[in-house]
């Protein structure tokens, strides 16, 4: 895609400076002008009053002129074998939730292209998780069972993987959005020279170009893009957690367990050791419920309030960064643009007042509850239920209610 | 021991908003800062020159305009900025970018450190820090929440992963990734307001950094943007009335068991 300012009919109306997200156009001599940091997104084009911004392959089906079948075909379908492929992050043999959920939409995006969805599994003495993923869905698994892969490490698994996608060019190749997959994909895209499109939230096939459309957030959430990688392959993505659908587990499924050995390179940057986070009893990425607190709840002792909540519900807590900020709970607790982004089916915020920094973490949760004392808070613009008043008698009331039994 | 901060000039993501009427992005203003993260990366990197000796020399890829972040880092204690700004890096992914980033840090005489934030605050990948360790050909830690030790051409750090810390080794020269743990960055001092005001900032262009023209800007990026629009608005919420915490408390309990939730 490309975008092109019409010198002759800009008015220097300036309505496509506010529009653009990545501050990119300036006026220069009455004329706009799209500086170094365009990405050509074409926000600015819908914008203009005068129609003096031209976006070239723009459109629903990715634009006449732009030809990706063809090219896409070429480099995807060079007489190599392909599929959808899904890369099995686990810990200790266990794959990560994330994992699941990549197996149920890899399948979806595999039978529209008419491809296998296939799973890669590095580890060591991993044999019975390769098995599980057939029960998952993928009709094939790539295993490479080797004691240098026991556990993850980002330089020998990025050259296995790099290698195994360059023998076999899968058309399309998942990775969830984790601190593994968000390190590790982007070392393996750059030894592949290909395009990876980082925490997408939704992920479909063109129907006519047979490209994947992959669509995030950008901007904490308050823009979302649909990218596409036209010729590059395999098409790259990072996925984030909690969003697809898990694959369902079927005893009956069988499928091809494809055991392949590589010679590994000694890793430069080695894992000495790994213990857990201290006072982080649940993870709040993985909890269906978080209960999450921030300066509202007056001191740092009553996040026991919010813990003894949370326990009750099965959720985990979190926090504002204003009360990390504060000292009042480790920043592994933190919710939002510089803590985590988190997306659970219930998240109970108490005492925080909706920056949007914050929010930028939190919104895509399924059901928001605000608890505030303040009736003009953000967090209530976005709350699904609010209730106005003080967290300190709001908390305890909850706790007595759940207690008391009845829900 | 020389370190290279990387540094991105990005939107203030609070001035993003959606018009709720019209389902438009609204913008507030332009005004730009250096990405948060970036400033963690820069406050690792003094308090390794503080600690070590050597130089800090930040790099940032951008329009003309992105010279007021570096001038920023300088004020907080650079000891020299390099911008790298041609109309031939528009349009660069994150491949493209980390591909020149990689170059002009190879230019550079020596380099041990490679510091970046965790990810850019406008675009969230994540992705340009790995990206620029492999082509450089040396190893990368992301999510790093603090540097436990640096010796013997060796650095020993803490990566903070979903629920565990891990403990990594690597040797020198290295690309890490940091996080808001890493501490608090620093004020800039009158002196450092001074000298950045009148500092020199070093642009290269394409043809100083030899790039090869199909891996930069639009033609080197295998990704592109075919569509950028509003998230859908989440439907307006309720509030739950009651005469006491107690009824208030009740009467939401109710509602979540409704939707299925307790």
């Amino acid at each position: 895609m490309s975008v092109e300012i019409i010198a002759s009919k800009c008015t220097g109306c300036e309505a496509c400076i506010p529009a653009c997200p990545y501050n990119a156009i300036e006026i220069r001599d009455g004329v706009a002008y799209l500086l170094d940091s365009c990405v050509f997104c074409g926000a600015c084009a819908k914008e203009c009053p005068s129609g003096a911004i031209v976006v070239s392959d723009l459109g629903p089906d990715l634009g006449p002129s732009s030809k990706p079948s063809e090219d896409g075909r070429s480099e995807a379908h060079d007489g190599h074998g392909d599929g959808v492929w899904v890369f099995v992050e686990q810990r200790n043999g266990k794959p990560a939730g994330v994992v699941y959920e990549l197996l149920g939409e890899g399948a979806k995006l595999a039978s529209d292209l008419g491809e296998d969805l296939c799973a890669v599994l590095l580890g060591y003495n991993v044999q019975h998780a390769a098995e599980e993923m057939l029960k998952y869905g993928a009709s094939r698994v790539y295993l490479v069972d080797d004691p240098a892969l026991e556990s993850f490490q980002d330089e020998p698994y990025a050259q296995v993987i790099s290698e195994l996608a360059e023998e076999y060019r899968p058309s399309v190749f998942l990775f969830g959005a984790t601190t593994i997959g968000r390190s590790l994909a982007p070392r393996v895209a750059a030894m592949l020279k290909t395009g990876l499109t980082a925490d997408c939230t939704k992920l479909a096939i063109d129907k006519e170009t047979r490209l994947l459309l992959q669509t995030r957030p950008a901007f904490g959430g308050n823009i979302m893009a649909t990218i596409v990688c036209r010729k590059k392959r395999p098409q790259m993505a990072t996925v984030r957690p909690k969003v697809m659908k898990a694959a369902q587990r079927d005893q009956a499924r069988t499928g091809e367990i494809v055991k392949l050995s590589r010679e590994i390179i000694a890793p430069r940057a080695r894992l000495l050791e790994t213990y857990p986070i201290p006072g982080q009893h649940v993870n709040i990425q993985e909890a269906d419920i978080i209960v999450s607190g921030g300066r509202g709840i007056g001191c740092p002792g009553n996040f026991a309030l919010l813990e003894e909540l949370a326990e009750l519900l099965g959720g985990a807590v979190g926090a504002s960064r204003a009360a990390v900020d504060a000292g009042w709970i480790p920043y592994a607790h933190q919710v939002g643009q510089t803590g985590k982004t988190v997306r659970p089916k219930l998240y109970i915020a108490c005492g925080i007042s909706g920056a949007v920094q914050h929010l930028a973490g939190m919104s895509s949760s399924d059901v928001i509850v605000a608890i505030n004392k303040d009736p003009n808070a953000p967090i209530f613009c976005i709350a699904t239920y609010g209730i106005i008043g003080d967290v300190l008698e709001i908390v305890p009331a909850l706790i007595s209610e759940l207690k008391a039994g009845g829900h | 021991m020389n370190v290279v901060v990387l540094i991105k000039q990005v939107p203030e993501t609070t001035d993003v908003k959606i018009d709720r009427k019209t389902n438009t992005l609204v913008r507030e203003g332009v005004s730009s800062i250096v990405n948060p993260f970036d400033m963690y990366a820069l406050e690792q990197a003094l308090r390794i020159r503080d600690q070590h000796g050597g130089k800090v020399t930040c790099i940032s890829m951008g329009p003309p305009q992105a010279e007021a972040a570096l001038r920023e880092t300088l004020a907080l204690g650079a000891d020299e900025a390099i911008l790298l700004s041609d109309q031939a890096f528009r349009g660069s992914d994150t491949l493209a970018t980390s591909y020149t980033l990689a170059k002009a840090i190879s230019k550079l005489s020596e380099f041990d450190i490679v510091i970046c934030g965790k990810q850019a605050i406008d675009g969230d990948t994540a992705q340009v820090g790995p990206g620029v360790a492999e082509h450089l050909d040396i190893p990368h830690i992301t999510y790093v929440s603090k540097v436990e030790e640096i010796s013997d051409g060796h650095i020993r750090v803490r990566r903070m992963s979903e629920e565990s810390y891990d403990v990594i080794m690597s040797p020198l020269p290295v690309l890490i990734t940091v996080l808001k743990e890493i501490g608090e960055p620093r004020m800039p001092s009158i002196k450092g307001t001074l000298r950045a005001r009148k500092a020199r900032i070093t642009v290269w262009t394409a043809s100083d950094l030899e790039v090869d023209d199909e891996m930069v800007g639009l033609s080197g990026s295998p990704t592109q943007v075919v569509e950028i629009f509003s998230p859908e608005i989440r439907p307006g919420g309720e509030i739950i009335e009651g005469d006491s915490a107690q009824e208030k408390a009740r009467n939401l309990l109710i509602r979540l068991k409704e939707d299925h939730l307790l």
